[in-house]
């Protein structure tokens, strides 16, 4: 670090140096997005026996970047986040089942014996219906838990958060009208649609562009977010909440709009995937808080927490070592899983982004001006 | 569901005792782990999120006791020296070094070791529930309106003893002493001459030989399988809570509760209900928790 | 300067278990007036002060601010009330660097919903920056907060609560740790804050040079109960507050 011996002006404008390096930051930002975008873009025509794996992956970046805003931002280590991508799924289902005409209770006890017949326009009515419905369900279940859940710190909110996520699995699945364990079975995807002429696959690219669309706006969303005063504001609740309420920052409405933002991009993931699932069931499907819910956390931590590109970075990595060894694994996938978590915790906690920014920390604007503040008693100058 | 509440409040209130007797009798093995996890929590501040997973390793010894032909409660022994010996591994290799680190650090760590634990046993033992005979007699009283098999009782005078000898053992030898002292003041502590490492690496691997001992009770009233688990440690996690760290009949008491309230929701709502029913206990405490923080101003933490 | 009374302290008691912290203490802080605390080691001054600004129920007594009694609101009602506080262990957000540490503490009582996602304009960097410069830490903005030296990190918790332009702020032990060298300048800094940004103060002080040189009235606690008040010449020469200092080393 060169500690250049040089007083500045208070002219209230950062540093050239330090403009420097933001303006670096902004290009590495914006190279990134491009590549990552071009990728999202023609990614499904380079691989298309791919196509479901990608598919995946735009939801895996979307679970890393909806937990970092409440763990990684805030603070608020949620191990139950899954709750509202089930949560959103069963919504979505529903209203869906609805707008195609039938009773919901009938259908699920049909268990999938009722053929749905319906016209291509009920069912994307009732696709973007169930999304829209299961998002603005989700926040308000985010802002009604919130009240309940944030006066709990730590671990309590930790284990509070996972407590919800596996009681909505067993409760689901004691509810008959949803269907009960036995789960839903989704109408399917009108065969004469062809958004994609030519791909072969049109249910597979209409999920796939839903997806990545998802998944960018998250990303657009939060990067704006975090340029507002509201990124400020979480950072101050994760480093000390006690000092910022002492502050007088209002820090119920920041939490509450942190937990209902992660839920209402959760709940859209859940309604998408439910549908490429077609089936959706409590356990397995909707509420698997031991593998997606941990996978999220393991995904924002492995590509450090916080920031806005590691979750993204650790998603991506993570889901890409994924699927290329799962199957090797022949069982032990899970217990490798297990091993890649502790590891992970346990010795590179920091995560990539982390990492990179104890190693290079002028590239992230960390800088010092001038003559050493202590022992400067020349401060005046101001009013 | 209102048919069971009838028989419990006319047609049959003397089930009632069925239901508190089948409580109590497991809700001391209840606190049995519950007070492995205060241990670890005052002593080290590590919240164990395998604490469930020790539990149902020891339930595994009893069943393999019992293939082998022998009675599975000689597990009892085996289970408690091994489980402290892997109790020390899991610290010398992983809590060790996530004790320093903040508290989501412990809480994830142990999440993935319960992971980990959950998929081996269900590799070498197959997902199915086991129930571990114990071929004791079963006890009808009321006309055989309550029916109690003898194991429960043995069970309950186990853990009797058990919990009374961790007790002396934390009050009188010279390692629960170090204990003790450590969790008042771990600094404190190592200016005095004691290793702090060898208290943690001990509290850890008792920990676990507690947890294992309640699993062999476990599945011989009950039943294991090597995803129950989680449940195990959200029970001790809400008992710890309701009952605070460091407060043993308060542990005692919250568990027995627990086992109270978890039969009659088993029983009056169905069976689907009563692992849900541990969550909503959860729930529960920590509401009640904030509101008695509320009133001192503070927040539960 | 009027003679308003911007905090009431009546008969306040506040006891842990049998320890009785504080016991019947009133006091008042004058709008504009610098006043000071102060009183041996245990004497109740920190329990008064987290009594004050809501840190914890207090079991008998009254506390007004401008007339408002606040001894049944939450922290945070009370901070956007305008009524601040440092701790005696500096509290910073560490990882946020001192720039953004500053940007976060604009006040926050006249904030709407949707001022959360508002941006910080020019003004107010440009008010960050220069108490930054106030306080000398403005070559280290880029910092994060929490690799300052503890003194450094007093520092920048004071200037942080300039930012929040408090009607009243109560500083505890604002000279500890600090190199007795800069002790002066940050004396100082407190008068400028009184006078430059019109800020009320109740301070917290060991130092007794420190409260004697700055404080218009002060208010000297022993054993939970309020021993002495008065000018600093009067409280200075008490019989009581010496012994009290004398018996309590």
């Amino acid at each position: 670090m060169s500690w250049r011996a040089r007083r500045e002006g208070i002219s209230g404008k950062p540093g050239p140096r330090h403009m420097g390096s933001v303006m670096n930051a902004e290009r590495r930002n914006l190279i990134s997005q491009g590549l990552l975008l071009a990728f999202g873009l023609i990614g499904p025509f380079l691989f298309p026996h791919y196509i479901q794996q990608i598919t995946l992956l735009w939801i895996m970046v979307l679970f890393a970047l909806t937990w970092d805003a409440m763990g990684g931002q805030m603070g608020y280590n949620s191990l139950g986040n899954i709750f509202f991508f089930g949560a959103g799924m069963y919504i979505c289902a529903v209203t869906q089942i609805m707008v195609a005409g039938y009773d919901v209770g009938e259908y699920t006890s049909a268990f999938g014996a009722i053929h749905v017949d319906i016209s291509d326009g009920q069912y994307f009515a009732g696709l973007f219906l169930g999304l829209a419905v299961a998002a603005v369900g989700c926040v308000f279940l985010a802002i009604i838990l919130g009240r309940i859940f944030f006066g709990l710190r730590g671990p309590y909110f930790a284990i509070g958060t996972l407590g919800i996520a596996l009681a909505a699995g067993e409760l689901i699945g004691a509810w008959d009208w949803v269907g009960g364990g036995s789960g839903i079975s989704l109408p399917l995807y009108p065969a004469e649609a062809d958004f994609f002429p030519g791909s072969g696959d049109d249910e597979s690219m209409f999920f796939y562009t839903l997806a990545l669309i998802a998944a960018v706006a998250t990303f657009l969303f939060y990067q704006w977010l975090y340029s507002t005063r509201f990124g400020l504001a979480v950072n101050a609740i994760r480093d000390d909440e006690e000092k910022a309420e002492g502050m007088g920052i209002h820090t119920l409405r920041y939490k509450t709009v942190a937990w209902a933002s992660s839920a209402f991009f959760m709940a859209i993931a859940g309604g998408i995937h439910g549908n490429i699932i077609h089936f959706i069931e409590p356990l397995e499907v909707a509420f698997p808080t031991v593998t997606f819910g941990i996978f999220m956390v393991a995904m924002a931590l492995l590509g450090g927490k916080g920031t806005l590109w590691g979750p993204v970075i650790g998603a991506i990595l993570f889901h890409v070592i994924k699927e290329v060894t799962w199957t090797h694994l022949l069982g032990w996938q899970w217990i490798a899983l297990g091993m890649i978590i502790i590891v992970n915790v346990v010795f590179f906690q920091q995560g990539i982004l982390g990492w990179m920014k104890e190693r290079w920390p002028e590239a992230f604007g960390v800088t010092v001006e001038g003559a050493p503040a202590q022992g400067s008693e020349t401060g005046g100058g101001s009013n | 569901m209102w048919d069971n509440l009838s028989i419990l409040t006319t047609h049959a209130p003397v089930f009632n005792i069925q239901l508190l007797l089948d409580g109590i009798l497991i809700g001391a093995v209840f606190a049995l782990a519950a007070y492995g996890l205060a241990l670890v929590w005052g002593v080290m501040n590590v919240k164990n999120l395998c604490q469930g997973e020790f539990v149902i390793m020891g339930g595994y010894f009893a069943w393999l006791m019992g293939k082998a032909g022998l009675h599975p409660i000689l597990a009892l022994p085996f289970a408690i020296v091994i489980m402290f010996g892997f109790g020390w591994v899991v610290y010398l290799t992983i809590i060790k070094r996530v004790l320093t680190k903040d508290m989501f650090t412990s809480l994830l760590t142990t999440f993935g070791l319960a992971i980990v634990i959950q998929q081996a046993l269900n590799l070498a033992f197959g997902p199915e529930v086991q129930a571990v005979q114990s071929d004791f007699h079963t006890l009808s009283l009321f006309d055989g309106f309550v029916t109690v098999a003898n194991i429960k009782f043995v069970s309950f005078v186990l853990c009797g003893l058990l919990a009374g000898a961790v007790v002396m053992f934390m009050k009188h030898s010279r390692m629960g002493q170090a204990i003790r002292a450590t969790a008042q003041d771990a600094r404190a502590a190592r200016v005095m001459g004691i290793d702090t490492e060898n208290v943690y690496a001990f509290t850890y691997s008792l920990n676990a030989a507690i947890c294992g001992a309640a699993g062999v009770l476990i599945s011989m009233i009950w039943v294991i399988q090597p995803f129950y688990g989680i449940t195990h440690s959200i029970r001790s996690f809400v008992i710890v809570t309701a009952a605070g760290i460091g407060n043993l009949p308060g542990v005692i008491m919250a568990a027995l509760g627990m086992g109270v309230a978890e039969q009659y929701v088993g029983f009056v709502m169905g069976a689907e209900f009563q692992q849900a029913s541990v969550v909503v206990i959860l729930l529960l405490v920590l509401i009640w928790r904030q509101m008695q923080m509320s009133k001192l101003r503070q927040v539960v933490q | 300067m009027s003679g308003k009374k911007l905090i009431e302290v009546n008969g306040v008691s506040k006891s842990y278990g049998g320890v009785v912290a504080n016991s019947n203490i009133s006091l008042d802080v004058e709008d504009g007036k610098i006043t000071g605390l102060i009183g041996p080691n245990g004497s109740g001054k920190t329990t008064l002060f987290n009594s004050i600004v809501g840190y914890h129920p207090i079991d008998e007594g009254s506390i007004k601010f401008e007339g408002e009694e606040i001894s049944k609101l939450r922290v945070q009602q009370i901070a956007r009330r305008g009524l601040l506080r440092t701790f005696q262990q500096t509290r910073i957000y560490g990882k946020m660097n001192c720039v953004d540490n500053m940007l976060i503490s604009i006040p926050h009582r006249k904030h709407g919903f949707f001022d959360m996602f508002g941006t910080n304009g020019k003004a107010d960097r440009d008010k960050a920056e220069h108490l930054l410069e106030f306080v000398g830490l403005y070559s280290k903005r880029y910092l994060p907060s929490g690799d300052l030296s503890f003194g450094q990190q007093k520092l920048l918790e004071f200037a942080m609560a300039l930012m929040n332009e408090p009607k009243v702020l109560l500083l505890d032990e604002p000279t500890a740790g600090i190199n007795p060298t800069l002790i002066n300048g940050l004396i100082d800094r407190l008068k400028r804050a009184n006078t430059d940004f019109g800020i009320t103060l109740l301070v917290i002080e060991h130092n007794m040079r420190v409260i004697m040189n700055m404080a218009d009235k002060v208010y000297c606690l022993a054993h939970g109960e309020m021993l002495s008040s008065g000018s600093p010449d009067v409280v200075q020469n008490d019989q009581r507050v010496i012994d009290a200092y004398l018996g309590a080393h």
